[in-house]
């Protein structure tokens, strides 16, 4: 026998999940637009919704377009299976309420994307469920915060906006010897850059609107299961060891082994909860997936172009960016993220407020929005957009100066984007030679 | 369910349903370094259709205790053991890869005990590679990949699960590594050094069933040839575009199989 490989990253970008359509011979992944799918007969049907057969019923739950999908993620994640969901807010949603109840508890990472910051802050203690948010760059304060209710440990492989490093090893052990997962949001790096499973985190959600659809005309999540988590060993998770009501008293531990978590996310949380993928937005993301890893090479080339212009310019006071010996995290980024930290970074422009407002107003490729991850560079103010609702203790907290601007570098030749930044950082500094001039006399 | 056996806790998963030792059982027996769930579906099937399941762990996998076995007639003896202890006087056995010699070998042994024997992924003798003995003895990661890659068929590396969402290699390694020390080690040498099969297959008299994989690297159709000539009457399939996970691969297909089979053993 040849020595055994897998297929690598590349090819499974392109394949892994896909068979041509065995009704057409279509090569692409057609788009299975329909809601229902008709059952052989009635012994398929009845085995169908008892789970003694395997295939679609209802395209809320699963449906063949978004199943090529799944199975792909999971195969470039390392994982066992996972699940497309509406969003990657859903995506989160669906792993906490996958294995939280009421009076649960979760330790989080305190640098946070504005959308779950509001989920853990202020809508999921609606429903019983308390957070507690640690500075991510330590794992004693992961440690220190879980409380014997506490059922799942949270952060951002690149924290949001200032590109905290996560530490998912040592994290990780933090969880592990708790007898809790670690639920990571990979959004950032993609598995491209950070397969989080290979540094022990036990579930991963994306946003897949982001990086891997690429192209910013779909939103969609998807959730992610490493198979890694001995639910049963831990003994906290009644809702994957012990028999569910809601479906013939399905034990999953039992019954999927390795699989429990994610078949139990989608035989409750896709049925009930509801946050499905449309069809159409699967086959969107998968053309992006297609091309993943040419374009996060690309990202990340073209970043680092602009990350060394910002930190040469004399109207920058700061880059921060893991890759600059300054960023705190250099160290590790080094290690964890040998192929980049991504293109999503923050800066800080002199002449603060004012000369922010105008920077954004006079870039000409950069388009001001709320998003990241486009083909198209993105440029936004987090102070007044995505953190908004932050008040300054908690801005400051989450490393969000009043002038920080966060920048998305997309795939545009780099010597555009940095002529583009050149002169609106040149335009911002006129504003503030000019305020200097009126205060002067 | 949990039953006893030599001292030892045995974890049996009966389908979901309680299990009657009176409704036609089945004796479901995985393969080498796996467990109970790698019958899910089929196991689920027949409980809910009035047959009386047990998918077994065998000894040190999955939910059983005790320690390997390490040896096909030893395993084939205590599944015989196994329906002893759930009160069951005949059973049809189904087994995949290691589990199909299991199975071959206890209707060999024991022929007025089982009514019917389905192996799937099964050739005899069935070597198994020094580096993947080697790699096992040393409980080192790559021989769980060894036989995650060489047990997928082409087409699972690619995809296009059945079950919606599901990646099976990487099921596949997950399953694997939940194997203990030296448990997978045990299996595979069980399987390398069972030799008796072929020639003591004249001594089986119930109907028998044999699944294969075209594209099954590990037991290939051509390495299963001799044990076909050795068994005239077995009713054989092989699977196209399949390799030796052929419960993943092909689940559907497999349950049709199965029903086929075990609905009417004798049929020709």
């Amino acid at each position: 026998m040849a020595s055994p490989n897998y297929h690598r990253f590349d090819t499974l970008s392109l394949h892994a999940g896909q068979q041509p359509d065995s009704a057409t011979g279509a090569r692409a992944t057609p788009i299975y637009q329909t809601t229902s799918f008709v059952f052989r007969d009635t012994d398929t049907a009845a085995a169908l919704f008892n789970a003694e057969r395997a295939g679609h019923v209802y395209s809320r739950i699963s449906n063949p377009t978004n199943a090529v999908l799944e199975e792909r993620i999971s195969a470039l994640e390392g994982g066992v299976g996972a699940i497309c969901t509406a969003s990657g807010q859903a995506a989160m949603h669906l792993a906490i309420a996958t294995i939280l109840d009421a009076g649960s508890h979760i330790v989080s990472s305190r640098s946070l994307y504005g959308g779950s910051h509001n989920l853990l802050a202020y809508t999921m203690p609606r429903f019983g469920i308390a957070t507690t948010f640690v500075d991510p760059r330590d794992p004693d304060a992961f440690k220190a915060a879980i409380r014997p209710e506490t059922r799942l440990l949270f952060g951002e492989t690149l924290g949001n906006p200032g590109l905290d490093v996560m530490n998912i090893d040592a994290i990780a052990r933090v969880a592990h010897d708790a007898g809790l997962p670690l639920l990571v949001d990979s959004t950032f790096t993609t598995p491209y850059l950070c397969r989080p499973f290979d540094h022990g985190a036990d579930l991963v959600f994306h946003s897949a609107t982001k990086f891997l659809g690429g192209h910013g005309v779909a939103i969609g999540g998807l959730l992610v299961d490493s198979g890694q988590f001995d639910w049963e060993a831990s003994g906290k998770f009644p809702t994957l060891t012990e028999p569910y009501p809601g479906f013939h008293n399905m034990d999953f531990v039992e019954e999927y082994g390795p699989a429990a978590f994610i078949m139990r996310a989608r035989k409750e949380g896709a049925r009930d909860f509801g946050a499905c993928m449309s069809p159409t937005t699967a086959f969107y993301i998968l053309q992006g997936v297609e091309t993943l890893p040419l374009r996060m090479q690309r990202h990340v080339d073209n970043t680092r172009k602009v990350v060394a212009f910002l930190d040469s310019n004399d109207a920058v006071e700061w880059v921060g960016y893991p890759e600059l010996p300054t960023h705190p995290d250099y160290e590790l980024a080094k290690t964890l993220l040998p192929h980049g930290c991504g293109a999503v970074f923050s800066f800080g422009l002199k002449g603060g407020r004012p000369a922010g407002r105008r920077f954004i107003e006079r870039v000409r490729i950069f388009s001001h929005l709320a998003n990241v991850g486009d083909a198209k560079s993105l440029v936004i103010h987090p102070a007044s957009t995505t953190h908004h609702r932050m008040d300054a203790q908690a801005l400051e907290a989450a490393g969000i100066g009043e002038g920080t601007i966060r920048l998305s570098i997309g795939l545009e030749d780099a010597d555009d984007l940095i002529g583009d930044l050149e002169q609106a950082i040149n335009a911002s500094q006129r504003v503030v030679r000019a305020a200097d001039s009126v205060s002067a006399k | 369910m949990n039953l006893t056996v030599d001292g030892h806790r045995v974890y049996a998963y009966t389908g979901a349903r309680e299990f009657d030792a009176g409704c036609d059982p089945l004796i479901f027996v995985h393969g080498g370094g796996l467990d109970h769930s790698v019958w899910l579906l089929q196991s689920r099937y027949f409980a809910h259709h009035g047959r009386g399941v047990l998918a077994v762990d065998l000894p040190a996998h999955g939910k059983s205790g005790g320690e390997a076995l390490g040896s096909i007639p030893a395993m084939a003896d205590w599944i015989v053991r196994v329906m002893d202890d759930a009160g069951v006087d005949t059973a049809s056995l189904i087994g995949h890869s290691m589990g199909a010699l299991v199975v071959h070998e206890a209707a060999v042994r024991n022929p007025e005990r089982i009514r019917c024997i389905v192996t799937i992924g099964i050739s005899i003798p069935m070597p198994v590679t020094d580096a993947l003995l080697s790699a096992a003895k040393a409980d080192r990661h790559d021989a769980f990949d060894m036989v995650n890659i060489w047990g997928h068929g082409s087409r699972a590396h690619v995809g296009g699960n059945q079950a919606p969402g599901m990646w099976m290699i990487g099921t596949g390694v997950r399953l694997l590594e939940r194997s203990p020390p030296g448990v997978l080690f045990a299996d595979l040498n069980a399987c390398n050094e069972y030799r008796d099969g072929l020639e003591s297959s004249a001594r089986i008299t119930c109907p028998v069933h044999v699944i294969l994989g075209a594209d099954d690297r590990m037991t290939p159709v051509k390495a299963a040839r001799p044990l076909l000539e050795s068994l005239s009457d077995a009713r054989v399939t092989v699977l196209e575009n399949c390799g030796h996970m052929i419960m993943a691969e092909r689940p559907g297909e497999v349950l049709d199989l199965l029903i086929a089979a075990l609905e009417n053993p004798a049929g020709k």
